[in-house]
C-alpha cells in the first residue's frame, strides 16, 4: 500500500514534513480489512455525515455518530464490524499498475477551437498550463525526462497528487499520458487534434481514465458532491476554447449586483 | 452607484450598489450617461424570462463614458464616448469571424444552462437572465463592459446621446429585421408590432428601398407614430388582418413580413384564448400569434423576419403553410457589432434621426415608476430614456 489514506489526510491537512505526519509512520497498526475503494467511500460519506452533525442542517448527532465511525474506517482501514464478523475486504496486497479493463470511469469530450493545430497542440503540450482550464488541477509541474508531478483537489478538499510520464507525443496530432505506478490515483489520458480545411480550427478529442480513490462507487458519491465527471470535462474543454480563442474566460464572479 | 434590480415578477428597485470594477483583462468600466427600457425588459418584468434572480441589475441599451480599462485594452481610453452594443462577443470564435455576433461560442459564463435548453449557447446579454450569462446590465451609473475592444463604438461629440444610444439594440435590431428581407424596390412589407423595433424596421424598409408598409398594432398611439413614419396601419382587434393584407396586395400578400412582437403576442379569438390559457397553467412558454399570422400573410417564396423575442415551445404553428409557400423563416438575436458603423454612417448622413422614437424621459431612481407606465399605458409610451 503506497500510501494510506490516513497519512494522505493528514499530509493534506498538517504538511507533508510535518511532526505529525511523520508520527503516522508509527502509529500502532490496526488489521486492514477494508478495501481502498470503500474506504475512500467511507472518507467522503463519513466527512459529509459529520458536516451536516455538526453544522445542524442534517439529523444531528446520528450523522455525527455514524459519520466518525465511517471517518474511523477510512483513517485507518479497520472495521470493528467486519473484524468482529471475521471478514476482510481489504485489497492491500493487490498490485497497482495500469488501469485495468473494467475498472475505473472513462469520459470523452471533444471541442473544435479556431486556431491551427500547431497552436492547440503546443498549449496542451506544456502541462502547466492544464490547472488554468481543468478546475479540479491545484498544480502541475514537469521535469526535464518527460515526467511531470500533479496535484489536485478532489471532494471535501481533499488533495491528492500523483507522478505521471508521457505514452506518446507526435506534434499537433496526440499526446497521451499515465500515471506512475504508487500513487494515490491510476490516470491515462490523451488528447487527439485535427485540423479541419479551410481554417475552420482544430477538433480537439479528450478521453480520460481513471480510477480514482474509491472506484465507480467513490465517483459516484464524489458527483454527489459537484459536477460529475463527464460535464466537468464538459466545463474544462470550454474554458481551454475560451482561453485559446477570447484569451480570457469570461466571467461575472464579484460583478455588482442588489440584494439576493 | 444605483442600479435598477429585478425583484421578480413586475417589480423593479432602484438599489444602491458595489460599483463596478474590472475582473478580466478585456473589460472596460462605462460612466453611463443615457439608458434605455427596451420592449424585451418587458419580458424580463413579466416574469416570461426565465433564470431571473432577484437583484439582477436591467437594462442592455446604455451608453456613456470609459472610466477604467483592463490590461489587454488599447481601443479605448478614459474619457472616450462609446455606445455599447446589447450582444457580447469575443471577436475571436468562428461565429465573431463571420460576424454572426450573438452566436458568439465564448462570451456566455453559463452557456451550459443554455446548451441544456436550447443545444447551443449564444452570446452573453447585458441584465438579460443568467442563462444568457446573467452579466449586470446598464440601468445604473456605471457598468463593467467584457470584451471592449470588441464591443464599445466611438461616436462623434457632434451627436447628442438620444441620436446614437440606440445604435445599442434596437436600430439594428430593426435593421437587420428589414436587412433579412431582402427588399427589393416595389416590395411591399407588413410589419407586426409599432414598438419602437417595429418603428425602426418601418424606417429600415424604407430606407432599403421598399415600396409600401403596412403595419399592425392595436393600441392607436403606436399606430399613429408608425403612420409618421409613413406606413399604412390597421388595428388588428377591428380589422381581419390576413384578409386586409390580402385585399392590400391584390391577392399576392406581402413581399416579407415582420414579426416585431414575439412572445407574448396578443390576439383576439379562440386560438390566442387557449395560448394564454395554456401559458397561464405553463403548458406552454410563448404565445405565437402574431408568427402564424405572418406565416399565413406571406407570399409564395417571400420571407417572414422575427426580430421579436422567443424563448421556448409554441403550438400550432402553420408549418404546412410555410413549406408549400416556399417562405424563408430569419430570426435571432441582432448581431449588432455589425452594424454599429453603417448605421452611425446613416446618422451622420442624416438619413436618420433615432431619437425620433423617445417619448418619455425619466430619471434614473425613476425606473420602477417608467416600467409601469411602460407596461400599462403602451398608447402613450413609445421608448423611455433613463438619465442616472
Amino acid at each position: 500500500m503506497p500510501t494510506t489514506l490516513l497519512t494522505t489526510a493528514i499530509k493534506s491537512v498538517a504538511g507533508q514534513d510535518s511532526k505529525v505526519a511523520r508520527a503516522t509512520e508509527h502509529l500502532p497498526t490496526t488489521p486492514t480489512n477494508v478495501s481502498s475503494a470503500e474506504r475512500w467511500v467511507s472518507l467522503v460519506a463519513g466527512g459529509y455525515l459529520t458536516t451536516c452533525g455538526l453544522t445542524a442542517k442534517g439529523p444531528g448527532l446520528l450523522s455525527m455518530l455514524s459519520g466518525g465511525y465511517l471517518l474511523y474506517r477510512a483513517a485507518t482501514g479497520n472495521c470493528p464490524a467486519y473484524q468482529a464478523l471475521g471478514v476482510s475486504m481489504s485489497d492491500s496486497t493487490a498490485p497497482k499498475t495500469a488501469i485495468a479493463a473494467g475498472h475505473g470511469t472513462r469520459v470523452q469530450h471533444a471541442v473544435t477551437v479556431l486556431k491551427p493545430a500547431v497552436e492547440v497542440y503546443r498549449y496542451w503540450r506544456d502541462f502547466e498550463n492544464l490547472p488554468r482550464f481543468m478546475a479540479h488541477l491545484v498544480d502541475v509541474d514537469t521535469t526535464a525526462d518527460g515526467k511531470s508531478h500533479w496535484k489536485a483537489e478532489g471532494p471535501l478538499g481533499l488533495k491528492v497528487e500523483w507522478d505521471a510520464e508521457l505514452v506518446s507525443d507526435i506534434p499537433n496530432r496526440v499526446i497521451s499520458w499515465r500515471s506512475l505506478p504508487g500513487d494515490d490515483v491510476d490516470t491515462t489520458g490523451s488528447v487527439r487534434f485535427e485540423e479541419l480545411p479551410q481554417g475552420r480550427g482544430t477538433e480537439v478529442r479528450v478521453e480520460l481514465k481513471y480510477d480514482p480513490p474509491g472506484g465507480k462507487l467513490g465517483t459516484a458519491v464524489a458527483s454527489l458532491f459537484g459536477k460529475s465527471p463527464d460535464q466537468q470535462i464538459q466545463e474544462d474543454l470550454r474554458r481551454f476554447k475560451q482561453i485559446l480563442e477570447a484569451g480570457e474566460i469570461p466571467s461575472t464572479k464579484g460583478q455588482s449586483a442588489g440584494q439576493r | 452607484m444605483k442600479a435598477v434590480c429585478w425583484r421578480g415578477k413586475k417589480d423593479v428597485a432602484v438599489e444602491t450598489v458595489p460599483d463596478p470594477k474590472v475582473i478580466n483583462g478585456r473589460d472596460a468600466i462605462i460612466k453611463i450617461t443615457s439608458t434605455a427600457i427596451c420592449g424585451s425588459d418587458l419580458h424580463l418584468y413579466d416574469g416570461y424570462v426565465p433564470t431571473m434572480k432577484a437583484g439582477d441589475i436591467l437594462g442592455h441599451e446604455f451608453m456613456g463614458e470609459v472610466v477604467e480599462t483592463g490590461k489587454n485594452i488599447t481601443n479605448l481610453k478614459v474619457g472616450d464616448r462609446v455606445v455599447i452594443p446589447f450582444t457580447i462577443a469575443c471577436g475571436g470564435c468562428f461565429f465573431c469571424k463571420k460576424t454572426l455576433y450573438s452566436a458568439c461560442d465564448n462570451s456566455n459564463p453559463n452557456a451550459g444552462m443554455a446548451e441544456k435548453v436550447y443545444g447551443a449557447s449564444g452570446a452573453g446579454l447585458f441584465g438579460f437572465s443568467h442563462m444568457m450569462g446573467g452579466y449586470a446590465g446598464g440601468q445604473a451609473e456605471f457598468v463593467r463592459v467584457p470584451f471592449a475592444d470588441v464591443g464599445p463604438l466611438k461616436v462623434p461629440s457632434h451627436l447628442t446621446d438620444e441620436q446614437v444610444l440606440f445604435l445599442s439594440d434596437i436600430f439594428p435590431t430593426g435593421y437587420m429585421a428589414a436587412e433579412n428581407c431582402a427588399i427589393e424596390r416595389g416590395d411591399t412589407v407588413a410589419v407586426w408590432g409599432c414598438g419602437p423595433v417595429g418603428l425602426f424596421a418601418i424606417k429600415s424598409c424604407f430606407l432599403l428601398g421598399a415600396e409600401r408598409v403596412l403595419a399592425i398594432d392595436p393600441i392607436a398611439g403606436r399606430r399613429a407614430r408608425a403612420e409618421l413614419l409613413g406606413a399604412k396601419a390597421i388595428n388588428p382587434n377591428e380589422v381581419d388582418v390576413l384578409k386586409w393584407l390580402a385585399d392590400a396586395t391584390a391577392g399576392r400578400g406581402p413581399d416579407a413580413c415582420i414579426d416585431a412582437v414575439g412572445l407574448e403576442s396578443h390576439g383576439t379569438g379562440f386560438v390566442p384564448f387557449v395560448d394564454k390559457l395554456k401559458t397561464s397553467v405553463m403548458l406552454a412558454t410563448d404565445r405565437p400569434n402574431v408568427l402564424r399570422q405572418a406565416i399565413m400573410a406571406c407570399r409564395k417564396g417571400g420571407t417572414v423576419s422575427v426580430p421579436g423575442v422567443y424563448a421556448g415551445m409554441l403550438d400550432k404553428m402553420p408549418l404546412g403553410a410555410a413549406f408549400s409557400k416556399g417562405l424563408t423563416i430569419k430570426m435571432g438575436q441582432t448581431h449588432v457589432q455589425r452594424y454599429l458603423k453603417p448605421l452611425l454612417g446613416r446618422i451622420e448622413r442624416g438619413e436618420i434621426d433615432p431619437s425620433f422614437v423617445i417619448t418619455h424621459r425619466f430619471k434614473l431612481t425613476d425606473a420602477p415608476a417608467a416600467y409601469d407606465h411602460f407596461l400599462n399605458q403602451q398608447d402613450e409610451f413609445g421608448k423611455v430614456v433613463l438619465k442616472p
